[in-house]
């Protein structure tokens, strides 16, 4: 017999409140939203039942967006506007973009971040991605009947903080509460891990669309911990793709290719690489826009040759990451193989041969990372019981410090260090009677600040003025759990209170994001009305108009009192439509719709009937 | 948070974990302890809280990070002691090291050198080895001094050795990453 429970009194638990959590997968190629119904993660499919979303964003000249298979479609006929692969872009300069120049878009240099010139405006990557957060925010409350809580947002492993704050900030313009950044080779850990009930150390190799990481993590009941992380934020699955393009140009010895030529060979180059996963050849054929036909055919043994650089490049990271974690790689128990890259056999075959066993292939590569990221949403939305919820020990990938004299780094957050982490430094006067020291603060392993990523600059004002060397200032480096770092400077000899925060300079401020989030949500409620409107009042017309010519020719069909109620609900229609009620206006449409109906039905009958009736006086 | 506010004030690494404060430290009692308080103050368990409970998390999660990766690291972990000790190990100020350790550094600095210009990865695999060992001899050598024999001057001089070593095994790393 089941004994019921009875809480102690005063520690009676709230009612049980689910809170609606998802897991989003922000990925290069592809995107995915999951969450956890009933103790079991999902992926939430679209009205077509895909769960795929391509992050594929397309901007029209009415400013309309088009996200996914609908921009996918289009993209070759209007590669200006579809705008592929945009995570590349995420906290990146123009110059920090690798094979930039095979991209068809019309780019913009701004400060920190590249912009892009669309035919619905100059975008940034971080508002092209939240027009895909859009769409999986909206699936997703579609689907679970209700706004969300929170959701956690996976990054590459490998990212460093602009690009972090990047995603971050693209998440908020989506409308979302990013409870969250999650690593995307820790995301998949958890799937797997809780999946298989595993113990021990393991490697996740991650070779997404854009990008690539390795991971080491510890398992142990209850706890996920990352010991060493490592990888490569330039390659990825695409790359391959961009060998297989250059590679047919040169065996069909092509001119140089217009825009929507280069993504229409693109695209079949990703066709033929995919193909390749399980056939020995595979054909790429493509008809260009100057008439020409590529048809050229690529075997297996040739994919590997052009794309073995690729594959080599991706061992330096995972010796990089065993060395930090001081194993070796018979202490690894297993390696899960995470991204639609690795179904790649050349890939499969490189990493079984550095591991010395065969890797992990038992979950969806396209979705565990999106199904990890899920559970951890679910636990972070507190509807995991205490105690049946496990502890996440995640690292920052990269070195941060600071430019010394002679454009040297001192590092003062090691790469690998558990997040969230702070560490503090002294720094002084360089010259007698300084009253201000200017900060760079940078990331990167590299001795030469010139070598690192340059994150934020800011000065500190207000030293009293005192001999080289005497000042002390305290220069504190925050890291918090989505792996973001904020710095703050204070000057301690004289007590005098000087300091300042400084956020990357990649990121939005947050004045910024609130400003466009404001914005894009009021106009989008604004151009949703107005669109309706002006659409409602050009039905309306079209409709009066109509039913006007109607009267005027076939008007003997109708009795006097038929007549007059088409009469009345033509009126009221055209009183209503010069009003900006659209929902009144298709109320009103609707009503004379449905009063000349029987109009209508007449008006066919007399059609066939007269033209029966001419035929046979011809016949005759 | 308010029962263990009051480890917030002492700079006690080994207080905090509630370990005895000795060199020779019992690495599962460290993981175990580090896990169970994380598991009270980690941002993940604040997710939803208000921001000034997520602060506070941040804040502690942080300082048992720090803690945690003090006394994980044998070398920092015997700093921390000898400073609880009232011993500054003061290894910028006080470089005499014995002239025999020198010397023997110097030949080990001149194989380094050798295996990166001949991009000879065994090599640096092999002197990693004999490194490791060095390192854990002196280790025993510092327990020993420090635990058994409370002789905290002897210790630091064993800890500026230590720290030898340790930049010795950051620039086979730096080695290893110029090699690939």
């Amino acid at each position: 017999m089941a004994l019921l429970q009875i809480s102690e009194p005063g520690t009676s638990p709230a009612p049980h409140e689910h809170r609606l959590a998802v897991g989003i997968d922000l990925g290069t190629t592809n995107s995915l939203v999951a969450t956890v119904r009933s103790g079991v993660a999902t992926v939430l499919p679209d009205a077509h039942g895909r769960p795929l979303l391509p992050s594929i964003v397309r901007y029209l000249p009415d400013g309309r967006v088009e996200v996914g298979y609908a921009a996918q479609a289009r993209q070759a006929d209007d590669p200006k506007n579809s705008i592929v692969s945009v995570k590349r872009y995420m906290g990146r300069g123009v110059k920090d973009v690798t094979h930039i120049e095979n991209a068809p878009y019309d780019f913009v240099d701004a400060p920190g971040m590249l912009q892009i010139r669309t035919a619905a405006g100059v975008k940034s990557p971080v508002e092209v991605s939240a027009e895909i957060l859009k769409v999986l925010r909206e699936r997703a409350e579609l689907s679970l009947q209700g706004s969300l809580s929170g959701a956690v947002v996976t990054v590459p492993a490998y990212f460093d903080d602009a690009q972090r704050q990047a995603t971050k900030d693209a998440g908020r313009l989506a409308g979302l509460n990013v409870l969250r950044l999650l690593n995307e080779p820790t995301a998949a850990a958890i799937a797997y891990g809780l999946e298989n009930a595993s113990e021990g150390v393991y490697a996740v190799y991650d070779l997404g669309g854009g990008t690539f990481d390795v991971s080491i993590l510890k398992l142990s009941r209850g706890v996920f911990e990352v010991v060493a992380t490592s990888g490569d934020s330039m390659l990825g699955g695409d790359d391959f793709d961009q060998r297989v393009f250059c590679w047919s140009v040169e065996q069909a010895k092509l001119a140089p290719l217009s825009p929507r030529d280069m993504r229409l060979l693109l695209v079949k180059a990703r066709e033929a690489k995919e193909f390749l996963t399980f056939h020995s050849e595979a054909n790429m054929t493509a008809k260009l826009s100057s008439g020409e036909l590529v048809d050229v055919t690529l075997d297996t043994e040739t994919f590997c040759r052009i794309t073995q650089t690729l594959v080599h490049k991706t061992l330096g990271p995972m010796r990089k990451a065993l060395r930090d974690a001081g194993l070796t790689v018979d202490e690894i128990k297993g390696v899960v193989m995470v991204g639609g890259a690795t179904r790649m056999p050349q890939i499969q075959r490189a990493v079984g041969e550095f591991f010395r066993r065969d890797p992990l292939n038992n979950l969806d590569p396209d979705k565990v990372v999106a199904l990890g990221a899920a559970m951890q949403a679910n636990v972070l939305a507190g509807n995991r019981p205490q105690g049946e919820d496990w502890l996440l020990l995640d690292v920052i990938p990269l070195s941060l410090g600071i430019e010394t004299m002679g454009a040297l780094v001192e590092k003062i957050i090691p790469r690998n260090t558990t997040i969230p982490a702070a560490r503090a430094q002294e720094f002084t006067t360089f010259k007698d009677g300084q009253t201000g020291i200017s900060f760079h603060v940078v990331q990167g392993e590299r001795e030469l600040v010139s070598d690192c990523r340059s994150l934020a600059r800011f000065e500190l004002k207000g030293i009293p003025p005192m001999v080289a060397g005497a000042a002390r200032v305290t220069v504190s480096f925050q890291v918090d759990a989505d792996g973001l770092l904020s710095v703050a400077a204070k000057e301690n000899t004289t007590g005098a209170e000087a300091s300042v925060t400084v956020k990357p300079s990649y990121g939005l401020a947050d004045a910024d994001i609130e400003r466009m989030l404001r914005d894009s949500f009021e106009h989008a409620r604004e151009d949703v009305h107005a669109r309706a409107l002006a659409e409602q009042r050009v039905e309306a017309q079209r409709l009066l108009e109509a039913t006007r010519s109607a009267l005027k020719a076939d008007g003997h069909l109708l009795s006097v009192e038929e007549k007059s109620v088409i009469e009345s609900a033509a009126q009221s229609l055209d009183k209503l439509m010069k009003g900006a009620d659209h929902r009144a206006i298709k109320q009103a449409a609707d009503a004379l719709n449905r009063a000349t109906e029987q109009f209508a039905g007449r008006r066919m009958d007399e059609g066939i009937r007269r033209a029966l009736a001419g035929r046979k006086i011809g016949s005759l | 948070m308010n029962a263990v506010a009051g480890k917030a004030l002492t700079s006690n690494h080994f207080e905090l974990f509630g370990l005895e404060p000795v060199f020779a430290l019992n690495a599962a009692s460290l993981d175990a302890a580090y896990r169970d308080i994380q598991a009270k103050v980690h941002p993940d368990r604040f997710a939803h809280a208000g921001d000034a409970e997520r602060r506070a998390s941040v804040q502690w999660t942080t300082r048992v990070n720090e803690a945690y990766r003090t006394l994980k690291d044998p070398l920092q972990r015997a700093r921390h002691l000898l400073e609880l000790r009232g011993v500054d190990v003061a290894f910028e100020s006080n470089t005499a090291m014995p002239a025999d350790f020198l010397v023997q550094q110097m030949a080990l600095r001149e194989s380094l050198e050798e295996a990166v210009e001949a991009k000879d990865a065994a090599s640096l695999d092999s002197l990693r080895k004999d490194l490791a060992g060095e390192k854990r001899r002196l280790e025993t050598q510092i327990g020993e001094s420090i635990d058994a024999r409370k002789d905290y001057r002897g210790a630091a001089e064993l800890v500026r050795k230590l720290m030898f070593l340790d930049k010795l095994d950051t620039e086979i790393d730096l080695a290893y990453e110029a090699l690939e």
